[in-house]
């Protein structure tokens, strides 16, 4: 009886304190980042001047950074992670080459993201920097100033492209197979073919369930942090276009928090980091709801 | 989460090739006969669902497929429109004709078949759209050029529907009570203009106030379409067939005129099953 409830008690508190060590993020947040809250207010997000000298902070261009590879890495994994969700999830279900599909599609999400950052410096950087010398004269004629350094915005938008496909891929496949049969079987004794069957019955019905492993996607593409540093050239300003350096949010902090000095830089960081945290939790809870919703019909 | 067995769109199930009958003779089929199976078998792997049926089903009449549960009668009726493609080791021996033309036979496109065979399932099974939707969807993704609206009220008219459903076409239909909805996929079906319809024991999962619905309504149908009705219910079978098939583990036991085969069967099987014997 006495072990019975002891065992109970060690649950409850190590239950505890996870959740606490949340509660204590955010409160240290909160605090660490008061001084620039009170200091630049609200117009902390809206400027755009980061300049540790003069002690001049506005999150603008880190947001813009971490938006702008997030939802570019998204539009250009979702072509691949839905195709493949697709096939696994209903041309493709079982049989050994269906294994080894999942399996690549998992390793990807164990792939460290530091090899990602490696691999973008490696292989996509060099690439990149072919690409935008030979952009270089198209951009002048139209006025947009492309310099060729390889690291940057789309650098940083491919390497998270091919790290957030798992994510999307794997719930979205997930959903597709709860799909029930009978609707399935209703649709091609109607003479419709596989096509018309994954487009007009199979996607609308899991269309939320894909919603939400897509916000999860975002979820970690805003987040990501080591593999985007390598790569998206780590400057303070507000990108010009898409092939010019910049810094996500993520990336400023890790750039930065070791070397600030005085108490306000410090500051600011922790508030970039505030707001990256407010932007990737309600994401993630948008992303689980819905999931939980699908879920429970299903 | 809750996987389910899904379609998987297999390989499609094609006939052994038999014997050096090359060109399969100009079926002789009886004028009136819609579907006809020669020697007629399907196979789940090594076992033989449907063994060696030799049927004619009629145009324009009712035919009902009875017998007890495994029998194959379901499986029977999915390899007329080729539903059995779907199911993984599942492969057909012997002839399936349609209007002449060979089921199993390399020329037949199943996604034209399928086309000219409506089918209603066990369950109720709408799409989760609204009513208009349902209805118009086999018509659409089938190229249907005329009057889409006109095409929903006839078909729900057909299907005993429009009454009940008329003010609130665009409210999900999966609003509608387990009768109505069958009705729906009735009128889904309908709304296709086939030729012949498969009905897959579709009064299962309904009252009796919405079997009897059903009923009424298969007696109406029967005049402009052919029905092959499967059911484990023989009363039912005896009310709205005019032909009845009785099958027993996988092979045809013995197929006659509805009233003959309840009241005078050739088979002591039958007989015995009919009266409650066995199944």
């Amino acid at each position: 009886m006495r072990r019975e409830r002891l065992f109970r008690n060690l649950l409850r508190l190590a239950a505890w304190l996870v959740g606490l060590n949340v509660l204590v993020i955010s409160i240290t947040l909160f605090w660490g980042a008061s001084p620039t809250l009170r200091h630049f207010g609200l117009g902390f997000l809206w400027s755009s001047h980061w300049n540790p000298v003069t002690d001049e902070f506005g999150a603008l261009p880190f947001l813009a950074g971490t938006l702008a590879t997030s939802f570019l890495a998204l539009a250009l994994s979702l072509p691949l992670s839905l195709s493949m969700a697709i096939l696994l999830g209903e041309f493709l279900r079982v049989g050994w080459l269906s294994n080894v599909f999942k399996s690549l599609v998992d390793l990807i999400a164990a792939v460290p993201s530091v090899i990602f950052g490696y691999w973008g410096l490696m292989v996509l950087v060099p690439l990149v920097r072919e690409a935008e010398m030979w952009l270089m004269p198209l951009g002048q004629s139209v006025g947009i100033e492309i310099m060729p350094y390889g690291v940057g915005v789309l650098t940083a938008s491919l390497v998270l492209a091919v790290m957030i496909i798992p994510n999307t891929a794997a719930i979205a496949r997930e959903v597709l197979e709860l799909v029930p049969r009978d609707l399935k079987e209703a649709a091609y004794s109607f003479g419709a073919t596989r096509y018309e069957v994954v487009r007009s019955v199979i996607v609308p019905y899991a269309r939320s369930g894909i919603f939400a492993g897509i916000l999860l996607s975002l979820g970690r593409a805003l987040g990501e942090t080591m593999a985007v540093t390598m790569v998206i050239g780590n400057t303070n300003e507000m990108p010009a276009n898409l092939f010019a350096p910049a810094n996500t949010m993520a990336s400023v902090i890790a750039n930065e928090l070791a070397e600030a000095t005085t108490a306000i830089h410090y500051s600011s960081l922790v508030a970039v980091g505030l707001v990256l945290f407010l932007v990737t939790t309600v994401i993630n809870f948008i992303g689980t709801y819905i999931i939980k919703k699908m879920t429970v019909q299903a | 989460m809750v996987t389910t067995a899904m379609p998987q769109p297999v390989r499609p199930v094609r006939r052994e090739q038999q014997a050096p009958a090359a060109n399969p003779p100009a079926a002789p089929l009886p004028e009136t006969a819609h579907v006809r199976t020669d020697n007629f078998s399907v196979y789940y792997h090594d076992h033989p669902a449907v063994n060696r049926v030799t049927l004619t089903i009629p145009a324009g009449k009712v035919t009902a497929i009875i017998g007890p549960s495994g029998c194959g009668k379901s499986t029977l009726l999915r390899a007329i429109n080729r539903m059995n493609d779907f199911v993984p080791g599942a492969r057909a021996e012997g002839q399936l004709w349609y209007c002449g033309q060979d089921v199993y036979g390399p020329n037949c496109d199943p996604v034209e078949l399928r086309r000219r065979i409506g089918m209603v399932f066990q369950k109720p099974n709408p799409f989760p759209k609204s009513i208009f939707r349902n209805v118009a969807w086999a018509p659409k993704i089938n190229g249907y050029r005329g009057d889409l609206e006109e095409l929903v009220e006839r078909s729900l008219r057909q299907a005993a529907l429009w009454d009940e459903v008329k003010d609130k076409l665009d409210r999900s239909a999966l609003a509608l009570s387990g009768g109505q909805q069958q009705r729906l996929c009735i009128a889904r079906a309908i709304a296709m203009q086939p030729d012949v319809l498969l009905m897959d024991e579709p009064c299962s999962a309904l009252d009796p106030i919405a079997t009897a619905h059903i009923e009424d309504l298969i007696d109406q149908l029967k005049t402009q379409y052919t029905v092959v009705l499967v059911t484990h219910n023989m009363q039912q079978a005896g009310r709205v067939s005019d032909r009845t098939a009785f099958m027993y583990l996988g092979e045809l036991v013995e197929v006659d005129a509805t009233d003959i085969i309840f009241t005078r069967p050739n088979n002591p099987r039958t007989q015995d099953y009919i009266t409650g014997r066995f199944g």
